[in-house]
């Protein structure tokens, strides 16, 4: 603590967690240690993919299409003669620095909103949930369709789509978690004590509703990486001969009617694998809030 | 505690004096995760027909778990040993039909908070004939039983309130529905679980004087559940103390209380406030209650008993006659209470 | 007035305040577009000053954008959306040729969301250990896997290696065969959600098996089967309703992945294809759609909850329900 020591009194009402906060990420079983090393590989692979990748993960040979597994080609090669696993490597890249970031953006603009609408009340409320609302009514899906026909296939409308789709749920969520933390005593306490509220809601609101909001974020991890892998099946989202996951079925679509099935379904081997990961991680986290909560 | 053979082998036959409801030596055990102490070890209670028996301890004596067994509720993955016999017929080794048969009909329970009993989003009127429906009584039937039930516990308009939603009624008034549902199947022994503790001071006497008084209009046994002992002594025929999960002391309701032999039933009543001009202020029993995650060797209150000895932590009492009650206690016999 | 109506009405209110506010920014959405719509009218063709003041003047452009928009919007409520570009026929024929394909696929889709998500929840709620695991772990990956991803596994397993299904793409004849063409399209638009619904659906069910009134009534001699369709399904129902329903619009939007997938000709693919094209008309006009059904949607779950909750008709106001 570098500033003044909050009140005994408030102290003693209710602990803060502290440091405690970091132990959610452990002690979780066997399951949740996995899913958390996955996810950890699964960084160091997209972080290394240039050193890992065995070819060119754009280079062409029409020569070697459909190649099988083994050989020169660990998991084989695609139509155009890519190598699959160089193809995967790289498509770890766009597959998690998307869903970054919009769980980036949404994690920010949604806890922001969500605390202002659940401690301010009132018309701030009013006003955001309202707006929350309207949000939900249109399918992240759907918003990115109607971005991309305006401004064209690529990165950006995915991602500035589903930033803005996956906000409400945030704030939703944090809105809760703040009008609940702030009926509670220790607020109160805090208040009678004559802390602002930007004090407290800065030094004692956020970190109570961090690692609720940590354990939703880590389930829009995964369903940010479904949805934007969605738009790239598509063709609204990256575009080749970029390697991503959601691309790279959609090429493979044709091979599985030529009877090679690794093109398609590697990728969605990983997608699942990395999405699951995710949400084992995110209910893992919610797990032991609640069992904290108890 | 002698076992009527005769009893056990006619099955159904319930003569005038045979108990209702026996509880013989029942042990009830968790698994070891869960529990480092049976929840109820070597429990045994008779119930009369007629009679109002009380069981009395503070929470997690093990009082609500001993009455739900009467009903054959059992914790999730509990083992059991000794036996329930309601009627004569243990429920603990009942087949599934026969346990619904008995439910509906033998025993029945009016459990503490009524708010909790009853399916909020049914009507009334589906709460009361339910059990009835259960065991093939026609619709109509069970119907004009309901009214004349509600009637009974005096809930006004009884064929309106049939149709009217639990959120309608006060506690009170549902707490009263409760009681006629219990009394649908016309049992012999009625377990109430502190039926009064979730409701308002003003109605509490109500509630127990319907009670009462139908279980004595009708000769029903009455099993009666509370941590409150100035209701015991004023409504039961006998009472048991529980403490840990075992029975310390029983006896006739007046004995008992105007001169306990186990230091933790004079420990409740010193800790009960009296009105009476000149009364003792009322004295806390020190220390807290066990908890299912300990099992002290020998008697379980030594660690808050101040007659304690060495030998109270070693030894288990047994459970033996002093005067017209039972007690566990070594020092049972040594007039150390005051 | 009693409380539940004005909260209805208050909710229909706040719908219809959604609808109006979202057709907005979808008309508002081409205005907004990079880039003059003349341009995406006139696909890039060469065009005369004259032309252009003609296209101008034919599609309102000169107006203020509040004109424009309380003219789009009372076409629109009039069933007319305009003309495709890519396909030179009105939108709402346009979309009513495709409406039926789509209605099927969400249907069928519907049908085993609801069969299939809340038998897997009640089973593992009433099957604790085993059973109850097992579909943890199903559900989990049925949740994880998004529909793509399912169809690519469904046809190459059941269309290529075991033949049973018909792949991608093809012209059924009658219902039967139309029902035979649909069944992939329609598990792997399933999958996800019946996930979610059967997850949904375990919690609720075991919320209520832990609550007194089910012992009460065990303790009554009801029948174990009474007790849980009675008192544990009967009550449980609300989150399920409220999950289900709003599960309908991401349905219909999803359709949108399927149907490219399996060359279904609905509303989907449409869409899709609407916006390669920049066939902005349709694309405004799907979009309109489903935010519609949503809205739909949404006052129906609302107008159930009372119905299945009695306890909600003495509120006078409410979180709401979605």
């Amino acid at each position: 603590m570098t500033l003044t020591a909050p009140p005994a009194a408030a102290t003693a009402l209710r602990r803060r967690p502290g440091l405690r906060r970091l132990r959610l990420l452990g002690g979780q079983g066997p399951l949740f240690t996995a899913a958390l090393l996955l996810l950890a590989a699964l960084v160091l692979v997209a972080a290394l993919a240039p050193l890992l990748a065995p070819y060119d993960p754009e280079a062409m040979d029409l020569t070697a299409s459909l190649v099988g597994t083994g050989g020169d080609h660990l998991l084989g090669t695609d139509q155009s003669g890519r190598d699959i696993l160089s193809r995967l490597l790289y498509g770890a890249r766009t597959g998690l620095l998307g869903p970054l970031l919009v769980v980036a953006v949404s994690t920010v603009l949604g806890t922001g909103l969500g605390v202002l609408a659940g401690w301010r009340g009132g018309w701030a409320d009013a006003v955001l949930s309202r707006s929350m609302d309207l949000v939900f009514a249109v399918p992240g899906l759907l918003l990115a369709i109607m971005l991309v026909a305006v401004a064209g296939s690529g990165m950006t409308a995915p991602v500035v789509a589903m930033a803005v789709a996956y906000t409400p749920y945030v704030g939703r969520l944090v809105r809760g978690v703040a009008r609940q933390e702030k009926a509670r005593p220790y607020i109160e306490s805090y208040r009678v004590q004559g802390w602002s509220g930007r004090t407290i809601c800065l030094r004692h609101l956020l970190p109570n509703i961090a690692p609720t909001v940590l354990a939703q974020s880590a389930m829009n991890f995964g369903y940010a990486l479904m949805d934007l892998a969605a738009l790239s099946f598509l063709g609204f989202g990256v575009q080749p001969p970029t390697a991503d996951w959601g691309a790279m079925i959609n090429e493979g679509q044709s091979a599985i009617q030529q009877g090679a099935m690794l093109p398609a379904l590697a990728p969605s081997f990983c997608i699942v694998l990395a999405v699951v990961a995710f949400g084992i991680v995110g209910e893992g986290i919610a797990d032991r809030i609640a069992k904290r909560e108890r | 505690m002698t076992t009527d053979r005769s009893t056990l082998a006619a099955g159904h036959g319930r003569t005038a004096d045979a108990p209702v409801l026996e509880i013989d030596r029942l042990t009830l055990r968790l698994p070891d995760d869960r529990a480092a102490r049976p929840l109820l070890d070597g429990v045994s209670l008779t119930v009369a027909p007629g009679e109002t028996v009380g069981l009395v301890g503070e929470s997690g004596s093990g009082k609500s778990v001993a009455c739900r067994s009467v009903l054959g509720l059992l914790p999730a993955r509990a083992r059991t040993s000794g036996q329930v016999r309601v009627a004569g017929r243990d429920v603990l080794t009942m087949g599934r039909a026969d346990l619904a048969a008995t439910r509906a009909g033998e025993v029945a329970m009016v459990f503490q908070d009524p708010r909790a009993s009853v399916n909020p989003l049914r009507r009334v009127g589906d709460f009361l004939t339910e059990g009835l429906r259960a065991t093939g009584v026609p619709a109509a039937r069970a119907t004009a039983r309901a009214v004349e039930l509600l009637g009974a516990v005096g809930i006004r308009d009884p064929r309106g309130a049939l149709r009217r939603r639990p959120h309608e009624f006060s506690g009170g008034m549902l707490q009263r529905v409760v009681i006629a549902a219990a009394l649908a199947g016309d049992p012999a022994l009625v377990v109430a679980d502190e039926p009064t503790t979730a409701l308002d001071v003003t109605t509490q006497a109500e509630i127990i004087a319907i009670l009462t008084r139908l279980q004595a209009e009708r000769g029903t046994g009455l099993l009666f559940v509370t941590h409150d002992l100035e209701l015991a002594a004023a409504i039961c025929d006998r009472v048991y103390v529980m403490y840990a999960g075992r029975i310390v002391e029983t006896g006739p309701t007046t004995g008992l209380f105007d001169r306990p032999r186990h230091p933790y039933t004079a420990g409740l009543l010193s800790c009960t406030p009296r009105l009476d001009p000149g009364a003792p202020a009322p004295r806390p029993i020190a220390g807290r209650p066990v908890s299912v995650a300990e099992a002290p060797p020998g008697c379980a209150f030594a660690a808050r008993c101040p007659y304690a000895q060495p030998r109270c932590t070693q030894e288990v009492p047994a459970l033996t006659a002093h005067g017209a009650g039972l007690a566990a206690c070594h020092r049972a016999d040594e007039g150390i209470l005051p | 007035m009693n409380g539940i109506t004005r909260y209805l009405l208050g909710r229909l209110a706040g719908l219809l305040g959604v609808l109006l506010v979202t057709s907005f920014v979808v008309f508002a959405t081409v205005h907004l577009a990079p880039g003059n719509p003349v341009t995406f009218l006139l696909h890039g063709r060469p065009a005369t000053p004259e032309t252009v003041a003609a296209l101008r003047a034919e599609h309102h452009l000169d107006d203020p954008v509040a004109v424009q928009y309380a003219g789009w919007l009372g076409d629109a409520l009039r069933g007319d959306f305009g003309r495709s570009t890519q396909y030179h026929q009105d939108v709402a024929t346009l979309l009513g040729t495709r409406l039926g394909g789509t209605f099927l696929l969400v249907g069928y889709s519907a049908l085993l969301v609801a069969v299939g998500g809340v038998g897997l929840g009640v089973l593992a709620a009433l099957r604790p250990g085993l059973v109850d695991r097992l579909v943890l772990i199903g559900t989990g990956i049925a949740t994880a896997t998004p529909s793509f991803v399912s169809a690519i596994a469904l046809v190459s397993l059941f269309s290529v290696n075991l033949g049973w299904f018909p792949g991608p793409g093809g012209t059924p004849e009658g219902l039967a065969d139309r029902l035979h063409h649909l069944t992939l399209p329609a598990v792997a638009l399933a999958t996800t959600f019946a996930g979610l619904l059967a997850r949904v659906t375990r919690s609720a069910m075991l919320d209520e098996l832990g609550r007194e009134h089910v012992d009460v009534a065990r303790a009554r001699g009801v029948a174990g089967r009474t007790v849980v369709r009675r008192h544990v399904l009967r009550n449980g129902l609300g989150p399920v309703v409220t999950v289900g329903g709003t599960m309908l619009a991401g349905l219909l939007v999803t359709t949108s992945i399927v149907e490219t997938a399996f060359d279904v000709p609905g509303l989907g693919s449409l869409l899709v294809q609407s916006v390669t094209a920049k066939d902005f008309a349709v694309v405004q006009a799907v979009t309109l759609l489903s935010v519609a059904v949503f809205v739909l949607v949404n006052l129906a779950v609302d107008l159930l909850a009372p119905l299945i909750d009695p306890r909600l008709s003495l509120l006078t106001h409410g979180e709401g329900t979605s």
